[in-house]
């Protein structure tokens, strides 16, 4: 009997930010301009000691200016679709939830098209009308899907379903009808892709991210009591109530938070805990930052290879995730059933 | 030997007091619930109002025949729902004004199934009933694992510890279960149906592992069946419900009369008394 100990989660933590890092690393190296890994080892030292006057002025263009803030992008978005599809598969308990199953990423994609549709070169407009979309949806479906003023995990999913395809039709409908407006930029957010930068400061992302995903980690091991069923979880001692809102509403806005900056990225979002869960066991305390560093990784690899294997063509993201993804997911599972 | 009888189900409840000086663990007065749709339309389901007490060590059953308000009497008693009418107090204290963590370090309640959405080994689901009694993020102290094998070796799984929840047999399965519960150290053990998975000799054994628990433990344990002569052999206690009413609250011995469990059963029922004073019941015309 060996129980899961603070210190065997730091222990994951830590060697899955020593992937991260070489990840970031290989990624600031690939590219059309090639940096030593000596040289950007020594760039982002400079960088977090501040002595800008020692990074070469090519490098600080095209390391921390170019090619850090796309992977800082990616980190995040991978982050935050992964603690969401950890987070709805246990408030929805079902292991096929990903983060978009609630409709929330439509509810983004049509404030998005919207706002191309009305201020195509509004800057930032683009990313706010994203999140209120998404915000917008994911009040809506919170409604539907309450059952005796409780949130009720069947109710919600079908609330969630229904409202993503509604909002899907809608979507389709101003993409057939509208001849003339910039298609490239409407796929963009059904297909999702990092190479829009964003415009909102990423400090505040990354202040939303630790948010959202804290307190996700703060209900973890009443999460591992609500897989076992809500009433065993409600009889043990936990506010099933009180945690299904917190989820709810910090996967949400994750959900969110990743599809207003890069569109709907598919499959990280559910692959990413599933593979976690082969590797590291279903424990939520474990699960939930293992899931934070594992998205960011999938993402940070994905995108590297989505701009570098048939350079200069980039492809999106997405498309790399997902075809990647099946494969994966399919190999791990048959492994797993043995 | 058939008891006479003495009165049918419309007799008026009838309960045993328990004798003066003992105070009892749990104590249902008047209790009863309703369950409706929705909020604004009429009750589906009525438990009208019950009461009976039940001291330390012993081991009660709740009888009757199916949609007769075991169940939602168990749901009461666990706290989950508050009574429409009456109370259930647990140890002098109300059980719906516990707060919930307290709550479930005094009672647990085993349920017939557990659904896991992912695969667990046994001793994790055991631990999770330390979950009661946990700190921040609630990581498991060396105290709660030893608290956590006890309970396993009481129940007879250690052996089977470190296996996968879902490669247990229905037995298996019911020994962990109980040992998640024993893990929450309780006072009140409440089990809903336990020997509904099991062939004769797993309910036998069952059973008398929970005697056991009751007298070595000092628990008091509630337990929903549908076994009648099983409850009778192990039982101290009986509550005898029907159709939403709690008819009939005392020993296997004062409860066990044939025309009373032939009308709440709706079965021919021959009630015959065994050497030691525990009754039998035995379909009539079946020897």
């Amino acid at each position: 009997m060996r129980p899961l100990t603070p210190r065997r989660v730091f222990a994951i933590c830590l060697a899955l930010c020593a992937v991260l890092f070489v990840a970031v690393v290989i990624s600031l190296r690939m590219g059309a301009y090639p940096v030593s890994v000596r040289d950007i080892v020594m760039t982002l030292v400079n960088a977090t000691l501040r002595r800008w006057s020692e990074i070469p002025p090519d490098f600080q263009s095209i390391v921390l200016n170019i090619r850090l803030p796309r992977i800082l992008l990616g980190i995040l978005v991978g982050a935050s679709l992964s603690t969401a599809g950890a987070g709805f598969q246990a408030l929805l308990r079902n292991p096929l939830a990903d983060p978009y199953v609630l409709g929330v990423s439509s509810g983004a994609a049509l404030g998005a098209i919207l706002s191309l549709l009305a201020a195509p070169h509004a800057p930032g407009l683009i990313q706010a009308a994203a999140f209120a979309g998404a915000i917008a949806t994911i009040a809506a479906v919170y409604f539907l899907g309450r059952r005796g003023g409780q949130l009720d995990s069947g109710t919600l999913l079908l609330a969630g379903i229904i409202t993503a395809s509604f909002l899907s039709a809608l979507i389709m409908f101003l993409m057939t009808t509208l001849p003339g407006r910039d298609v490239r930029g409407m796929a963009f957010w059904l297909m999702g892709d990092l190479t829009s930068p964003s415009s909102v400061d990423l400090k505040w992302l990354y202040f939303l991210l630790v948010i959202a995903v804290g307190s996700i980690y703060t209900t973890s091991s009443d999460l591992n009591l609500i897989l076992t069923g809500e009433q065993e979880a409600r009889h043990l001692g936990v506010n099933v109530h009180r945690v299904k809102l917190v989820v709810y509403v910090a996967a949400s806005v994750l959900t969110g938070l990743a599809v207003s900056v890069s569109g709907a990225m598919g499959y990280v979002g559910l692959l990413v805990p599933h593979v976690m869960r082969m590797m590291f066991g279903t424990d939520y305390r474990v699960l939930i930052p293992a899931s934070a560093l594992g998205g960011a990784i999938l993402v940070v690899v994905a995108d590297t290879l989505a701009r570098t294997v048939v350079a200069p063509i980039e492809l999106p993201v997405g498309a790399i995730t997902a075809l990647a993804g099946a494969p994966v997911f399919i190999y791990l599972m048959r492994r797993r059933v043995r | 030997m058939s008891t006479p009888a003495q009165g049918g189900a419309s007799v008026a409840p009838h309960v045993t007091p328990i004798a003066a000086g003992d105070a009892p663990r749990i104590k249902v007065e008047q209790a009863s619930y309703a369950y409706a749709a929705t909020d604004r339309s009429a009750p589906k389901f009525t438990l009208g109002p019950a009461s009976f007490e039940a001291r330390q060590r012993e081991l009660v059953a709740i009888l009757g025949p199916n949609a007769s308000g075991k169940s939602t009497l168990l749901t009461l008693l666990a706290g989950l729902a508050k009574p429409l009418s009456g109370r259930i107090e647990i140890d002098g204290i109300e059980v719906s004004k516990l707060d919930i963590r307290t709550r479930a370090q005094r009672i647990a309640l085993v349920q017939q199934e557990s659904e896991l959405l992912f695969p667990l080994r046994v001793w994790e689901y055991v631990l999770q009933g330390r979950y009661p009694y946990g700190r921040r993020l609630r990581f498991e102290s060396d105290e709660d694992c030893l608290l956590a094998g006890n309970a396993l070796a009481q129940v007879g799984a250690d052996a089977f510890r470190d296996r996968w929840m879902d490669q247990l047999s229905g037995g298996e399965k019911q020994r962990v279960i109980l040992a998640r519960a024993l893990a929450q150290r309780p006072s009140l053990l409440l089990l809903d149906e336990p020997t509904q998975h099991l062939d004769i000799g797993g309910k036998v054994e069952l059973l008398r592992r929970l005697r056991k628990l009751a007298d070595e433990n000092r628990y008091t344990v509630l337990v929903v069946t549908h076994e009648l002569n099983l409850a009778a052999e192990f039982c101290d206690r009986i509550v005898l419900l029907h159709k939403g009413k709690c008819l009939r609250v005392g020993t296997p011995a004062e409860v066990y009369e044939r025309d009373l469990l032939g009308e709440v059963f709706e079965a021919p029922l021959e009630v015959e008394m065994r050497p030691g004073g525990r009754p039998r019941v035995i379909l009539r015309g079946s020897h």
